[in-house]
């Protein structure tokens, strides 16, 4: 088979896969659509519903692309990946914030460096706490590893929400004098800095697209095109609509850029190696590839990710708090990767896409059309009050509760998910697309002369 | 390069020895700071007995829930992530069924029976105690052990049966979607507020003289310690005199072997699964009873320190379990006279991950169910 022929292959593979990608993504927008026609949205509303939509998508996109790495290349059991995701966002936060405490005395300051920096901070950590991670963990079975990782991010959560790390004064300078000769003398910007304990922190730097169309000499061609919307679509203030649009195609990009990193990491001959040890560690080993070091490298990478992910999830939120790291998220993002088939960089984001569309948000604009459709009035107060309606055989309260409950039936829905998917289709919803680990096809070419009585040389000089 | 080169290299990357010699001094700078801490009166003696009995008591939940976790790990060979939950349960039915008997007549059943969601009944008022309502208790615990028993075979019949055969992997994955959907289905009708469970005030309590003071002893605590000695007493005959243990052994070493020599694994899995259900069911009624409070995550906030107490004790086995919860038990509670008390928590966990990284087989090492 010649290189060309191989390269064919794998365009066709690729048009089939961007085709698939669209397809979905089309159907599950329309779905939105519709559901904002029937909800009687003008235009500003659709434009919401959507940008909230591809704000999740892209999201869950590039987190389950980066678990991919982990379990889908490299079979790393991760359940921490929100601990990395809330390493990400805070160290973001505590180099980008401004240094004058501007909430109140109660609001602790940052460092004040450029937004850009700030991530790229958050990114090398999250990185780093992966190596922490990795460096004693990866010697442990998978499902030990599932646990010290969990337990690795609850660790962060509790860090996050101590008064010990709540904030600290910062001196006005920093001497260093080592016997009498002063080594260096810093004179540091911030007063206070601090990971904010239980109330989190206000993300009070720069609006992070501000700063990215600013660095790109964009600013004021873009306040011009909402300017134009302004004029000629929406009339009063567009702004935070189309904000939201854009800031959900920057995630759509950076969905776009992670999948070209990791499906260019997966054909290299490390990524290979990652599916070799993958399939039989001591198999990779006894080819002397030195396994420990190839697993690390993935999982400092993949942590990495996750803190960029977590960097994009919640940098554009007006604040942080730890109780939105809890292992929930990390939990999310494995349904994902398994809805869309682990393994497969495609499938990942497809499982993104998917759960965004129909687990995470689904659920939510039922109940809104539900309740857009028919008047049903309040709701119980408790299941007790609910269950007792049916005692004068009306079902309606217990309906309407059930509505009213759909956040947490949401996550019933989700386990039930789960457990029939691994019970049916543990490959994924696009079925077995697990890349092996090697530079050319296995598969043995269908059809053809495949079943000539030739084949008695086992059909290898074909 | 030759095999122990190779494995001296290993040890070097991995930096095993900075990390044994990091414990160690650590090690050594907590007993300096308790010593010191005793010795300057900085630490009085009597608040660490109090520790000391808190951890205890923590701990022997956590091992009476880990024998549970323990029997499944190594015979099913997964990490039941929806073991947390199952603890929860046991709590839900366990307190509607002590509120049903301690308040039936004066409110409505449904409201005992939601455990006054919403603030429709209170714990403190219906007196919930084991001194002033000791029927409404005991029923509580068995309907907590037979409601969870149900429970669990309930959801190994639909759930993990049809993927017996499935690696640890994806039957793990599978009870993470039991988890979700178990927990949320309690939120879902139980409600997500945290209510108080017991007449806290009317409990009996005597003070413990402790050298510089006196630490605090309650009717619950004896209950607890009575009630969980017990049962651990229990199913220390039970996998002894039985030759159920021997079977279960069996199965955890090798199940196809333990099939052909005639053991009826289905029935070995299943007995398992009512044994360790019926013991997290009542660890679950027991905790709630004790800490006075019931919430929907309780069962799943326990759940890492239960893994914790399983890995340190070696799973399989049920001395193990024992035993890793009270030392877990014991460094959540006892830890914060070293560290800010909100990390209490997390020396718990740094307890496992060093245990898992210089005996991953746990301190009472070996498959020793029985």
């Amino acid at each position: 088979m010649s290189v060309d022929d191989l390269r064919g292959r794998f365009e066709g593979l690729f048009e089939r896969d961007v085709t698939l990608v669209l397809a979905v993504l089309g159907t599950i927008y329309l779905a939105y659509v519709l559901a904002g026609v029937a909800f009687g949205y003008g235009l500003r509303g659709q434009l919401n519903s959507i940008a909230n939509l591809t704000f999740y998508v892209g999201a869950f996109g590039m987190l389950a692309l980066a678990l991919n790495l982990h379990w889908g290349y490299t079979g790393l059991f991760n359940i921490g990946i929100v601990g990395f995701m809330g390493i990400g966002v805070y160290v973001t936060a505590l180099v980008s914030k401004p240094p004058v405490a501007q909430g109140g005395a109660a609001q602790v300051g940052g460092l004040g460096l450029p937004l850009g920096v700030g991530m790229l901070a958050g990114v090398v950590v999250a990185g780093g706490f992966g190596l922490l991670v990795a460096l004693p963990a990866l010697r442990l079975r998978a499902d030990y590893l599932a646990i010290v990782t969990v337990a690795f991010s609850e660790i962060i959560r509790f860090t996050m929400m101590s008064r010990t790390f709540q904030s600290y004064t910062v001196p006005d300078t920093i001497d260093l004098t080592v016997a009498g000769v002063q080594l260096f003398s810093l004179d540091p910007t911030a007063d206070t800095i601090g990971l904010g304990g239980g109330g989190g922190l206000i993300l009070n730097y720069a609006d992070p697209l501000e700063a990215l169309l600013r660095t790109l000499f964009l600013w004021e061609p873009y306040l011009g095109f909402v300017a134009f919307v302004q004029r000629t679509l929406i009339p009063n203030n567009p702004k935070p609509v189309i904000d939201g649009l854009l800031y959900g195609i920057v995630l759509l990009i950076g969905v776009g850029l992670f999948y070209l990193l990791l499906s260019r990491t997966g054909k290299s001959p490390f990524g290979r190696v990652l599916k070799a040890i993958r399939e039989d560690e001591d198999v990779a080993n006894a080819l002397g590839k030195d396994t420990d070091r190839f697993k690390l490298t993935a999982f400092v990478l993949g942590s990495a990710l996750m803190g960029l992910g977590g960097i994009l999830w919640y940098s554009s939120r007006g604040s942080i708090t730890p109780p939105s790291f809890r292992p929930n998220i990390t939990f999310f993002v494995w349904i994902a990767l398994i809805i869309g088939g682990a393994g497969s960089n495609t499938g990942s984001f497809l499982g993104g896409a998917i759960f965004a569309g129909l687990l995470y948000e689904g659920p939510r604009y039922v109940k809104n059309l539900v309740e857009a459709a028919f008047n049903l009035g309040d709701a119980p107060r408790n299941f007790g009050e609910a269950v007792a309606a049916f005692g004068s055989l009306d079902p309606v309260p217990f309906l309407v509760y059930t509505l009213d409950s759909v956040s947490q039936l949401r996550l019933v829905i989700m386990g039930v998910v789960l457990i029939w998917l691994m019970h049916n289709r543990p490959e994924g919803l696009l079925g077995h697309r697990k890349e092996t680990a090697s530079s050319v096809d296995l598969t043995r070419p269908s059809g053809g002369d495949a079943g000539n009585a030739a084949a008695a040389d086992g059909g290898e000089n074909r | 390069m030759s095999i122990s080169e190779t494995y001296v290299r290993y040890r070097r990357t991995l930096g095993e020895e900075p990390l044994a010699i990091g414990v160690v001094l650590v090690a050594l700078w907590m007993v300096w700071a308790l010593v010191s801490g005793l010795w300057t009166g900085g630490i009085q003696v009597s608040s660490l007995a109090s520790l000391v009995w808190d951890g205890l008591l923590r701990g022997l939940i956590i091992g009476l829930a880990g024998i549970g976790l323990s029997m499944t790990y190594s015979i099913l060979n997964f990490a039941n992530f929806a073991h947390g939950d199952y603890l929860t349960s046991g709590a839900f039915a366990g307190m509607a069924t002590s509120y049903l008997v301690a308040g039936i007549g004066e409110n409505s059943v449904g409201a005992l029976l939601l455990v006054g969601a919403g603030g429709s009944v209170f714990g403190g008022a219906l007196g919930i105690g084991v001194t002033t309502s000791p029927i409404a208790v005991v029923l509580g615990a068995i309907v907590a052990g037979g409601l969870t028993i149900a429970l669990a075979l309930f959801i190994d019949r639909f759930v993990y049966k049809p993927i017996r055969d499935e690696s640890g992997i994806a039957l793990l994955i599978t009870s993470i979607g039991v988890a979700f959907a178990l927990r949320y289905l309690i939120q879902f009708v139980f409600g997500a507020g945290v209510r108080g469970t017991t007449a806290a005030g009317s409990v009996p309590r005597i003070n413990v003289p402790a050298f510089d003071g006196t630490f605090r002893v309650t009717a619950h605590d004896a209950s607890l310690i009575v009630v969980a000695g017990g049962l651990m007493l229990g199913v220390h005959l039970l996998l002894q005199r039985t030759k159920l243990g021997k079977a279960m052994r069996a199965m955890s070493d090798n199940e196809d072997l333990a099939r052909i020599t005639g053991i009826p694994t289905e029935r070995v899995i299943r007995t398992t699964w009512i044994v360790g259900a019926g013991l997290t069911g009542i660890a679950g009624y027991m905790f709630v009873l004790w800490k006075g409070t019931l919430g929907f995550n309780d069962g799943w906030l326990l759940l890492l320190l239960v893994f914790a107490a399983v890995i340190l004790g070696g799973i399989g086995s049920i001395y193990g379990a024992i035993g890793g919860g009270i030392v877990i038990g014991l460094t959540a509670s006892v830890s914060v006279i070293w560290i800010p008390s909100e990390f209490g928590r997390a020396a718990a966990f740094m307890v496992m991950i060093v245990i898992l990284l210089f005996k991953p087989e746990g301190i009472f090492s070996g498959r020793t169910t029985a």
